[in-house]
């Protein structure tokens, strides 16, 4: 998961708030994952909002040093297609091909 | 695959720990919608049969449908009895899925026509179920009576022909269709159909037929076996946890979920702690005379007791606990075992031990069976010719109406 990145809270996935967290379901791949924290659930909340996933951390309050591990778990959120990329950029950055990130 | 996927990695913390405790709404939850079905299966958990003159009106199940969604229940179960003859099933389908609420129904197939297939295919957010208990007619139609099995693979047909895609096909593991396993995977993959396999219960009228159903220790050990070589494409509802004291855990959340995370609904508005323990041991309330469903979830007693993790009990101190948790709680109950000790089907073979103590098997609670026997009804006891014995007897059997002690005897001086 690159942290410049710009994503978003799929369209088809419901959050339901739970004491651990939250469920999130995906009305059209059927998936249902736990996050297992509530920072967690900030973040993805807050990804569309937010410049970039950066900014979505850093918003949550997530310390620097958590965030590889925040990576990690938005990148199986990814996979499980939970998150998806959000066409143009907050900051009105140029596209997202593959290729034309930063490191 | 399996219905309940988790998060892992850094973001540590055990999940189970708070399954144990209960959710705010139920994850999975089944909603028989009414006892009436068109067959007779001989091992119906819901002694299915008869409709019940006080099943949940239109408005009722609409007003249940509502709260469902407010509680942010992502999909329900839909069961029976056979769901679809139900004249508002379809209605309800629709108003389900425009609030919200994904179905995923089970059906015998019997009311899935070509149109009602091609109606289906155009939803988004309806599963549909299958059931088939045999990859052959004989092996399917001896559990669910005859015919059964024709009038599952048209519905199977029809809604292939419909480009209704991954359809389940929902098959409960017994003695004569273990051997079946590829069988039944070749059959799905004849259908674009996913296999989802679950366990035989002793509830309702299963509690009739267990003795000569469920799978034997041998057996248990070639489901396990592959599902650990299958699982990745099979979905069993997590119902096979008590084999995870073979040693590897199946995919799956590994506990007793009753009352937790699971419950069901029954066509008067019963809620009991899950779909295999419809009794009143398990009865948490009624949403129409309790309150409502959230109310009843949040609140009853017997949720509340449950959710309280076990202590105590001969499992906790077994070395496997850890991976089978002790088992289904049904299965204990249905065959009179305590709920703290072994399941029936106890994979260390304690379950046999319990079986063969001493043991009260409750009565069922309810029972919706037809009173009269159908055409189809299953019949699993057999005429068959009494094996040739090594010995002949010296002449053959006198009638056992030949009451008078002379019978057969001639005498010969």
């Amino acid at each position: 998961m690159d942290l410049a990145q710009a994503w978003a809270l799929s369209p088809l996935v419901t959050l339901r708030p739970e004491p651990f967290g939250a469920l999130a379901y995906h009305f059209g791949n059927r998936r249902l994952v736990f996050l297992r924290r509530p920072e967690l659930v900030t973040v993805v909340r807050g990804l569309a909002a937010a410049a970039d996933v950066r900014g979505a951390l850093a918003a949550a309050g997530v310390a620097e040093r958590h965030w590889p591990a925040y990576a990690g778990a938005l990148a199986r959120l990814a996979t499980a297609g939970l998150i998806q990329r959000r066409e143009g950029h907050a900051h009105g950055e140029p596209g997202h091909d593959e290729g034309d990130e930063r490191p | 695959m399996n219905e309940v996927e988790r998060t892992s990695g850094p973001l540590a913390g055990s999940l189970v720990e708070q399954f144990e405790y209960g959710l705010d709404a139920p994850i999975c939850l089944t909603w028989e919608l009414t006892y009436a079905c068109n067959l007779s299966c001989a091992h119906c958990l819901s002694s299915s049969g008869r409709r019940d003159p006080r099943e949940l009106t239109t408005a009722q199940c609409e007003g249940v449908i509502d709260e469902l969604q407010r509680m942010q229940v992502f999909y329900v179960n839909v069961g029976g009895g056979e769901p679809t003859i139900r004249p508002d099933f379809w209605h309800l389908l629709d108003y389900a899925v425009g609030h919200s609420v994904g179905v995923k129904f089970s059906t015998n197939g019997v009311r899935i026509t070509p149109e009602r297939a091609r109606f289906l295919a155009s939803t988004d957010y309806v599963d549909v179920q299958v059931s088939l208990d045999g990859a052959t007619p004989e092996v399917n139609d001896q559990v669910r009576g005859a015919g059964s099995f024709r009038t599952a693979v048209t519905a199977l047909e029809n809604l292939a022909e419909a480009g209704f895609t991954d359809t389940k096909i929902s098959v409960v593991m017994t003695r004569t269709n273990i051997p079946q396993l590829d069988d039944f995977q070749a059959l799905a993959d004849r259908y674009g159909a996913t296999l989802r396999l679950t366990r035989l219960r002793p509830s309702g009228r299963g509690a009739d037929v267990w003795d000569e159903l469920h799978p034997l220790p041998n057996q248990q050990r070639q489901l396990y076996d592959w599902l650990r070589e299958h699982g990745e494409r099979v979905l069993t509802g997590d119902s096979f946890f008590h084999l995870a004291g073979f040693g590897e855990s199946l995919p799956g959340l590994n506990l007793c979920g009753a009352g937790r995370v699971v419950c069901l609904i029954d066509p008067v508005g019963d809620v009991y702690a899950c779909p295999f323990a419809i009794h009143e041991t398990f009865r948490a309330g009624n949403l129409l005379t309790d309150g409502g469903f959230a109310a009843v979830w949040r609140t009853s007693p017997l949720f509340a007791d449950l959710r309280s993790p076990q202590t105590g009990g001969a499992c906790t101190k077994c070395s496997h606990f850890d991976a089978c948790r002790g088992g289904c709680m049904a299965a204990k109950f249905f065959t009179g075992l305590p709920l703290d000790g072994p399941d029936p089907e106890c994979v260390q073979g304690y379950g046999e031990t319990a079986l063969a103590g001493e043991r009260t098997v409750p009565s069922p609670s309810q029972d919706h069976s037809r009173r009269t026997p159908t055409r189809n009804q299953p019949v699993l006891l057999q005429l068959s010719r009494r094996e040739e014995q090594p010995w002949s007897p010296a002449a053959p059997p006198v009638s056992a109406c030949a009451e008078h002690p002379l019978a057969g005897f001639t005498p010969t001086a």
